[in-house]
């Protein structure tokens, strides 16, 4: 009886069933982060806050966050201001929309510089080790030695206003965003460099990389197919990280009046602009300042489920 | 006689640790002739892997150091070309298969990917013409399906048929010399038995010349002509496959054919196992390394190292004894 309920149990399965494909890794990855609910609410976050500060460009023009009516100034959050207006009496909300494409292409911008020295440094160190892993990680350690601050004020200064404005995606930015962008990027590609290093370290002594080199497989194939791809996962969550981290590091330079300069709106050049008005108009420091937290703040749980979901030794699924 | 494809002259490696140097190879030489197989064969730990990877200059140096030594492929010196040259000889002229297929491809990328690199790498083609190549060898080693296994990845292979892929890559440019690195060790019997087939055909179809390292001496007598057998870094016996097993002229040689089961030989007799260990190779080796596990050593032993003395046609061993007759030397 126990048989024969058994086989008309196997016979149940078709070849179909039994053929299923195995999960591809992107399907794995996707499959672990839409479980972590964290990750979850960070990633439509920062959807949002995208839609809020490219959408936004759409429904205000760009002359718009910039026309200032001095009658204005000052003005409590209204229907015709919904976050008020400004020392000069300029909308909030418009700046604090063409301020969020500045601040989030910062931070974009400034970890792709970060992860192209990061992992040039971190790679050639890596995978050449002795001599030139000396060097460069010498190189690394004194720049950590350095505090990011001091160095962000000096670079500030010292590049400051040497740069013409520029056209980009039909926006003039003032040259100021590219040296902020230099900046942060040139100042922040330490401990990227050290993961990338310590990745490095450990895939290149697996066997596939003496296969891939017995076929005769070039060093710089080698590094880039070979190695990179297998790095890849704590790569990407430092660089999520990075991006919250270039975004404050600009609020904080901004903050200072030494980063991107007026009339160009930053959320950190923002809460500058309110710095005498804490009590007077919360509003002019409440907004962008909460902008600058909710970014961050998703980012960072971004990248924490990033972290879980790309981890290859993770079992759940 | 067959052309020497493959000529090492007194190779010695060795590496540099934190705790002393180690003696890997200690004056290798050997030859390779044109379509042949040369079975290198020795307990683990005895300089095989070492020794083909010197010839390829796969090892990192440092810590590795090859100390010295001449490796002729067709007359040219592989440790005098520059690692660019290098770089179009591997897998180009000579290809390796490692032991272990699970851990020698790359697990995130496709079979494909890894199976057109060398093509693309080293014959030139591109990216269309390296598929259908792909397929073709896939094909060729046994894999069904191959046109739609080529994206899968690694893991989607099982353990056979990722040591199939591995020799498909290492036989894609059609190289003249294949160094095959215990590549059955890690696989079932079954299993075994169907890759050694495999490279017997693809030698007999391509003209190869194969170098097999193994410790599995039944492996040895079914396709290789002549064995080197190594010990502690050293050539000690190397001989035609026929002879080593008819007349084993080394104390060695003798005590592996002993620890091997056979049919042919009586049950109720337990095989024997080989007393010791091999010697530390951090030490300076000193008289026969084999000398403190031998039954027939004597004071000469211990103190010079023994040359490969010419004891038949073909037929060379490293040792003061004559281990037929018992004589000293």
């Amino acid at each position: 009886m126990e048989t024969t309920r058994q086989a008309s149990h196997v016979a149940t399965l078709l070849p179909d069933e039994l053929d299923t494909p195995p999960f591809s890794l992107g399907q794995l990855v996707w499959r672990r982060f839409r479980r972590h609910k964290m990750a979850m609410f960070g990633a439509v976050v920062m959807i949002l806050l995208f839609v809020y500060s490219f959408g936004g460009s759409l429904v205000f023009p760009e002359s718009y966050a910039n026309f200032a009516d001095t009658s204005l100034r000052l003005s409590l959050p209204s229907a015709q201001h919904p976050f008020g207006t400004d020392t000069i009496g300029r909308d909030v909300m418009a700046r604090t929309i063409y301020g969020g494409q500045i601040s989030l292409f910062i931070g974009m911008l400034a970890v792709l510089i970060e992860c192209i020295i990061g992992i040039t440094v971190g790679a050639l160190a890596g995978y050449y080790g002795g001599f030139v892993d000396s060097i460069l990680m010498r190189i690394t350690e004194a720049m950590l030695n350095i505090p990011e601050i001091f160095l962000l004020i000096v670079m500030a200064k010292f590049f400051g206003g040497e740069i013409p404005e520029i056209d980009l995606f039909g926006r003039t930015f003032s040259g100021s965003v590219v040296v902020i962008v230099l900046i942060i990027g040139l100042t922040s590609w330490m401990y990227l460099a050290r993961i990338v290093r310590a990745q490095f370290l450990s895939v290149k002594e697996n066997d596939f990389i003496l296969a891939a080199r017995a076929t005769g497989t070039s060093t710089r194939e080698i590094i880039f197919r070979h190695i990179l791809p297998n790095s890849i996962a704590p790569i990407i969550v430092s660089a999520t990280l990075g991006i919250a981290n270039a975004i404050l590091a600009e609020a904080y330079i901004s903050f200072l009046g030494l980063g991107v300069q007026p009339p160009t709106a930053t959320w950190g050049n923002m809460l500058d602009g309110a710095n005498n008005y804490l009590e007077s108009a919360p509003w002019l420091w409440f907004f962008p300042g909460l902008l600058i937290l909710m970014t961050v703040l998703s980012i960072n749980f971004l990248g924490d489920g990033l972290r879980d979901a790309l981890d290859p030794h993770s079992r759940a699924v | 006689m067959a052309k020497r494809i493959l000529e090492v002259n007194e190779l010695r490696t060795r590496f540099h640790i934190a705790e002393g140097t180690v003696h890997a190879v200690n004056g290798v030489s050997f030859y390779l002739e044109h379509g042949k197989t040369l079975a290198v064969v020795g307990e683990s730990g005895c300089g095989k892997s070492v020794t083909m990877l010197s010839v390829l200059r796969l090892l990192p140096i440092p810590p590795a150091e090859i100390a010295s030594g001449q490796v002729l492929y067709l007359g040219r010196d592989l440790f005098q070309v520059s690692e660019h040259e290098m770089e179009h000889l591997r897998g180009k002229e000579i290809a390796m298969v490692f032991q272990d297929p699970m851990t020698s491809l790359n697990p995130v990328l496709t079979i494909g990917h890894q199976l057109c690199e060398p093509l693309r790498a080293h014959m030139g083609m591109d990216k269309q013409t390296a598929r259908e190549r792909a397929v073709e060898l896939l094909d060729q080693v046994g894999i069904p399906d191959a046109a739609h296994r080529l994206d899968d990845y690694p893991h989607q292979f099982s353990g056979g048929q990722r040591q199939r892929a591995m020799i498909a890559m290492a036989l894609a440019c059609a190289p003249s010399i294949l160094i095959a690195d215990e590549p059955t060790t890690a696989l079932d019997v079954t299993i075994q038995a169907q890759i050694v087939e495999l490279v017997q055909r693809l030698r007999a179809n391509l003209g190869l010349a194969v170098i097999w390292i193994t410790h599995d001496l039944g492996v040895v007598a079914e396709m290789a002509e002549r064995v080197l057998v190594m010990y502690a870094g050293y050539v000690v016996e190397e001989a035609l496959v026929d002879d080593l097993y008819a007349e084993p002229r080394h104390p060695y040689t003798l005590a592996l054919l002993a620890a091997l089961p056979r049919v042919d030989r009586r049950r109720d007799k337990r095989l024997r196992s080989i007393p010791g260990a091999p010697p530390n190779l951090l030490a300076e080796p000193r008289g026969c390394p084999f000398a403190a596990r031998c039954e027939l050593a004597f004071d000469r032993c211990r103190a010079e190292m023994p040359p490969l003395i010419l004891v038949g046609p073909n037929h060379q061993a490293a040792c003061w004894v004559d281990v037929t007759s018992g004589k000293r030397r």
